[in-house]
């Protein structure tokens, strides 16, 4: 009996817990399956009556939103695999290659991390504009070809690995770019993981800077054309839903499977950082 | 091969591994910030773009028009009063949530942690329009559960003293999930033997929570704390998506203050002050929290 009280009470907060967090994306799921009006019926619905997919036909026919999906997952996927490289060549010049002015160099990147984004954001605007690629995917690309945190997360990585591993390759005659190619980036693939993680979810769910770079709505990426969606459709509960629906799967999917490398990340990050 | 021409090979090989990042932080990242820097003493605005020979400087008449602006010290005052209360729930959400599936006695430990996880990678558009529905004082389930407890019904939305709140519910449910992994590595670098030791001396759960929880888990406040901050100080989709700024200004940001100015109007001369002045405000609020939590651990 002392036993069972305390775990019980445990149990029910951890549950409650989950019912209070999951609420409202098993609600978004079931009303984006409700016809037209249902989830506005008094009192509220919590499943549909009759289970239906006109809202997601009419996003794929009607609202043409593939060709938003087709965007944002055109700029989260080469941005994942640009910034990668770039940060990883980075990352592991600082851990592991000797040069004057490594340190200083290091010190002003990481201390560039203070700075919030929005004090550069009306100039980045303009050269974008003064290059043409507003209203472009490239537009859209360019602030997360290379980041600061990924530099530190992979250089902080790259430590590790031995200096006799490298110098042996460099006695055989190896090239710097060879090694780096053959030899670091094999090593570096938990990292790289967990960072292309990072990178997939953050740039998929990016909003503001999409938002301003992009005007015309064939170019729009999942989460602007949703926000643009809900000012012409703010009646139709059950089509944003399904609009909702479609934006968080993809994110939540890549979640599930890559879990345990992004929440290595999280804490590398917290713990190190 | 010699060391002498192995080491120059090496810092060659650094520099040319290096170059990409730092030609684009510093292009698209330095640049930008010193421009902002220097925008943000000029008069920079529409006509600009067009014909840039209109700027003019106008040395610190932006920041005096910022802080004097009523607009501004509302947008603050929402964007304080997200930070100064929905800081700390957040905090609380996170770390209750954390003690909980670290229980000894809570099984199923890695579902519950994952299932608390999922709101963080969610994306924030699409989240925000969801809890604008479940907001609605008469269809939204918030009200429907509410009202079983005999409260309200709420005008989340629609009200101006209940709009703020309702971005906090909506942030905190968002983001709780993330401190709380944060929270469960640090409860689970406590050593044991601490709690056995305050166990032998005859403190009860409570004492042990107190006096061996709360003060080993001090470093991970404070890294908590300033991350949240850095975070909330910078909100901007929550209330774009789910309240537009409204009702009555009630949710406007900073940042989305910024936005409106620098990319509605085109007063980007403007829009940059502001956000130089926010940048400063951070720092500041930083300094203060760091130095707060430092003399905390101390005593």
């Amino acid at each position: 009996m002392k036993r069972v009280l305390p775990s019980l009470f445990v149990h029910t907060l951890l549950v409650l817990g989950a019912i209070v967090t999951l609420t409202p994306l098993l609600w978004m799921v079931s009303a984006s399956f409700m016809p037209a009006g249902q989830a506005s019926s008094f009192p509220p619905p919590l499943l549909p009556t009759r289970p239906t997919l006109e809202h997601y036909v009419d996003l794929f026919t009607r609202l043409n939103l593939a060709r938003d999906f087709a965007n944002s997952l055109l700029v989260t996927v080469s941005v994942t695999l640009f910034s990668l490289i770039v940060n990883s060549m980075a990352g592991y010049a600082f851990a592991k290659l000797r040069f004057s002015g490594r340190e200083a160099v290091f010190r002003v990147l990481v201390s560039a991390m203070v700075i919030p984004a929005q004090v550069g954001m009306m100039p980045l605007f303009l050269m974008v504009k003064g290059m043409g690629l507003v209203n472009t995917p490239w537009g859209v690309m360019i602030p997360g070809l290379a980041g600061v945190f990924g530099i530190f997360m992979i250089r902080q990585f790259a430590q590790s690995i031995p200096d006799d591993l490298l110098d042996a390759a460099r006695i055989d005659g190896a090239s710097e770019w060879r090694i780096y190619w053959n030899i670091v980036m094999p090593v570096l693939k938990p990292i790289l993981v967990t960072m292309a993680t990072f990178s997939f979810l953050s740039s998929w769910n990016d909003f503001m800077w999409p938002l301003i770079v992009l005007s015309d709505d064939s170019k729009y990426t999942l989460p602007v054309a949703l926000a643009n969606l809900v000012g012409e459709h703010v009646q139709d509960t059950e089509l944003m839903m399904a609009g909702s629906v479609l934006t968080v799967l993809p994110v939540l999917a890549v979640f599930l499977v890559m879990q345990r490398s992004y929440i290595q990340g999280v804490l590398m990050g917290s713990v190190k950082g | 091969m010699s060391h002498m021409t192995s080491e120059r090979r090496q810092a060659r090989a650094a520099w040319g591994f290096l170059a990409p990042a730092l030609v684009l932080i510093g292009v698209f990242f330095f640049v930008p910030v010193l421009a902002g820097f220097v925008m943000s003493f000029t008069d920079f605005d529409i006509y600009a773009i067009g014909s840039p020979d209109t700027i003019r400087f106008m040395g610190f008449e932006n920041y005096r028009q910022v802080v004097t602006d009523p607009e501004f010290w509302r947008a603050l005052r929402n964007t304080l009063y997200f930070v100064v209360v929905g800081g700390p729930l957040s905090v609380i959400a996170s770390l209750s949530a954390a003690l909980l599936v670290n229980a000894k006695i809570a099984r199923f430990k890695g579902l519950f942690r994952t299932i608390y996880f999922l709101p963080v990678v969610t994306t924030m558009v699409a989240v925000a329009i969801v809890f604008r529905y479940l907001l609605h004082p008469k269809y939204g389930l918030v009200n429907q559960a509410l009202g079983f407890l005999h409260v309200g019904p709420i005008d989340w939305l629609g009200d101006p003293h209940w709009s703020m709140p309702a971005i906090v519910l909506l942030a905190v449910w968002k983001n709780f999930g993330y401190n709380m992994l944060i929270f469960i590595a640090g409860l689970q670098s406590i050593p044991e033997d601490l709690y056995e030791a305050a166990e032998l001396d005859g403190a009860s759960a409570r004492d042990r929570f107190v006096h061996v929880t709360l003060p080993s888990l001090a470093p991970t406040f404070l890294f908590v704390g300033v991350m949240t901050m850095i975070g909330q100080f910078q909100i901007f989709a929550e209330p774009y998506v789910m309240t537009q700024g409204g009702p009555l200004r009630s949710t406007v940001s900073v940042v989305m203050l910024m936005y409106e100015q620098g990319f509605r109007w085109w007063r980007m001369g403007y829009a940059t002050a502001i956000a130089f002045v926010l940048f400063v405000i951070m720092l500041i609020a930083t300094l203060i929290q760091m130095r707060l939590q430092g003399e905390g651990r101390k005593s």
